[in-house]
């Protein structure tokens, strides 16, 4: 299998438009290595904080009912300098998604990452559980407006700044990330959720509060990009609940030139990577299209 | 409609058996777990305190399962305090299990500590075959040797070769598990499969003597897990997964973990020597 869906997007080519999403299986160049080889477009690392940060206690992850999860890991990540040293070889198509609580920390990050062999970096603006960091800093326009800018003025590699529901407009924050020099935008974020025990009467999550994925997500994620792509004029990644083909096709159909997928791999495994790309592929030969772009935004016409 | 084995399942403790000062074996009833292969294990939530990975157990009840926890950290203190009635949530059974093919006659089974958990699971499910067993139980001193009887028991009526080491000499041999190993192979003992679980530089020791002796051998790695469902890397072991591709490897696929032995991941992700 090629898995050879090729696009171009926010200054990137890439293999074809199946990233790994941030949080899944982001750790390691052994499984990075492993995910380009069985048909990922491209990852996302998990988000990278300045320092190490050993996340909640477990339960961090919670399968529900209806192919959705709830999770809130809090940003367990080895820390800008162990990562870096991780991805010192690397050669598959990785961004660094990264995350901080002000603009000078973003800015230490990206320093570190600036001479990795890397395609860009990815803003997590919309983490819905981490006092501080995450959707706290993505609810704020003029804050989101000077990260941005400050990590342009620094480093050349693509940034796409990942956007989520938070308390403001997700157009507003998406459109002031675009102002400010983002080359792209990822949509959507887990939203806030929580679990409940009734037998034991308490939260399941350690951190009581986290975020849901999975199918339950997938229409608002959709709505999102569709209303994204009218807005901005930079290109889009799709992500949320995204388990089949037709979840894929309807994200891109709204808007996006990518997507990426978590609760895929959740539901099939890694392994399964691959079988999206076929199935787009096989998707688009027998519509008759000769590459993914003619698809890109349709559903708007 | 079959039950989701990732939806937590909220049992009572049904039973406790208290192995040693530092080691019991909690039974609860769930018609999955019951169903465990040997060397799968489950998520295991303890309410208001933490969830963590832990080896099916056998139980002598029918639908019934069993879990063996030593008493140490936040989680498994507060599960070691659980009494009969309490409630904890169950999600699994999760990763793959040991092999079992009736063509090699003389196993040999070897257990450090709460190692000991799933090899007991696995001679529960090997017990009807015509083998010869041997088992080797390591522990730190006497008084942490725990689950003989259920071996007596699940061999009943079959000749096996049952050998203890302890650290301190205070029972069997002195030393590790490994030195009786050595000791059996260096005398030309016939050992056709060698299955372990326990302290991984144990299980390196018995790996390069098997692999050295060319005999084959299955290792159950144990690594610090979150999602329990190959979502988080925290479990990796160079490009493999603990939680969905294993918890057990064999020969071959060990030849390809240079982690193995050497090093795992910490909470944060950081790549840490042993």
């Amino acid at each position: 299998m090629d898995y050879n869906v090729p696009i171009s997007f926010a200054g990137l080519d890439l293999k074809n438009p199946v990233m790994i999403a941030s949080g899944i299986l982001g750790l390691s160049q052994n499984i990075f290595d492993r995910l380009i080889k069985i048909g990922a477009g491209a990852i996302v690392s998990k988000s990278i904080s300045n320092r190490p940060r050993i996340g909640y206690r477990n339960p961090t992850v919670v399968p529900l009912e209806n192919q959705n999860w709830l999770n809130a890991v809090g940003l367990a990540n080895p820390g800008a300098d162990v990562f870096s040293e991780e991805i010192s070889n690397n050669k598959v198509p990785l961004m660094v998604s990264i995350v901080g609580s002000s603009t000078e920390e973003f800015r230490t990050i990206v320093q570190k990452f600036e001479n990795s062999n890397i395609v860009g970096f990815e803003l997590n603006l919309s983490c819905p559980h981490v006092e501080k960091m995450g959707m706290e800093i993505g609810d704020d326009p003029n804050l989101v407006g000077k990260i941005v800018k400050s990590i342009k003025d620094l480093s050349s590699k693509p940034l796409i700044v990942k956007v989520g529901l938070g308390k403001s407009d997700i157009l507003q924050i998406a459109k002031v990330a675009e102002e400010a020099g983002a080359d792209g935008i990822t949509a959507i974020n887990t939203l806030r959720a929580m679990k409940i025990d009734i037998t034991n009467k308490c939260p399941v999550l350690e951190n009581k509060i986290g975020g849901l994925s999975g199918a339950a997500i997938r229409p608002i994620g959709v709505r999102c990009v569709y209303e994204l792509y009218k807005v901005l004029k930079v290109p889009i990644i799709g992500c949320g609940g995204i388990l089949t083909i037709s979840d894929m096709l309807e994200y891109i159909m709204a808007g996006a030139s990518a997507v990426q997928v978590g609760s895929y791999i959740a539901q099939n495994g890694m392994d399964s990577i691959g079988k999206l790309v076929n199935n787009l592929q096989h998707y688009l030969k027998t519509e008759g299209y000769s590459n993914l772009e003619e698809i890109v935004g349709i559903a708007h016409r | 409609m079959p039950i989701d084995k990732n939806l937590m399942r909220v049992v009572s403790i049904t039973g406790v058996k208290t192995e040693t000062k530092t080691v019991k074996t909690m039974t609860f009833k769930d018609q999955l777990s019951d169903k465990a292969l040997p060397g799968q294990f489950l998520m295991v939530w303890i309410p208001r305190k933490e969830e963590i990975p832990l080896s099916a157990m056998v139980s002598n009840l029918s639908g019934h399962a069993a879990i063996t926890i030593r008493k140490n950290g936040l989680a498994s203190t507060s599960l070691f305090n659980k009494k009969v009635g309490d409630k904890i949530g169950i999600r699994g059974p999760y990763g793959n299990s040991f092999s079992i093919k009736k063509s090699n006659k003389n196993v040999l089974l070897m257990g450090g500590g709460t190692g000991l958990v799933p090899l007991v699971r696995l001679l529960a499910n090997m017990k009807e075959f015509d083998l010869n067993f041997t088992i080797i139980i390591g522990a730190r001193t006497s008084s942490e040797i725990f689950f003989l009887d259920i071996v007596s028991d699940l061999l009943k009526g079959k000749t096996y070769n049952l050998l203890i080491s302890t650290e301190d000499g205070t029972k069997g041999t002195k030393g590790y598990p490994t030195d009786i190993l050595c000791d059996l192979i260096t005398r030309n003992y016939v050992i056709n499969f060698i299955y372990t679980c326990g302290p991984e530089l144990m299980m390196k020791k018995a790996y390069d003597l098997a692999l050295a002796n060319k005999i084959p051998i299955e290792v159950s790695i144990e690594r610090y897990m979150k999602c329990g469902i190959g979502l988080c890397s925290s479990c990796s072991i160079n490009d493999k997964l603990v939680c969905v591709d294993g918890t057990v490897f064999n020969s071959f696929q060990i030849s390809s973990l240079s982690e193995f032995g050497k090093c795992y991941r910490d909470k944060a992700g950081i790549l840490t020597k042993y």
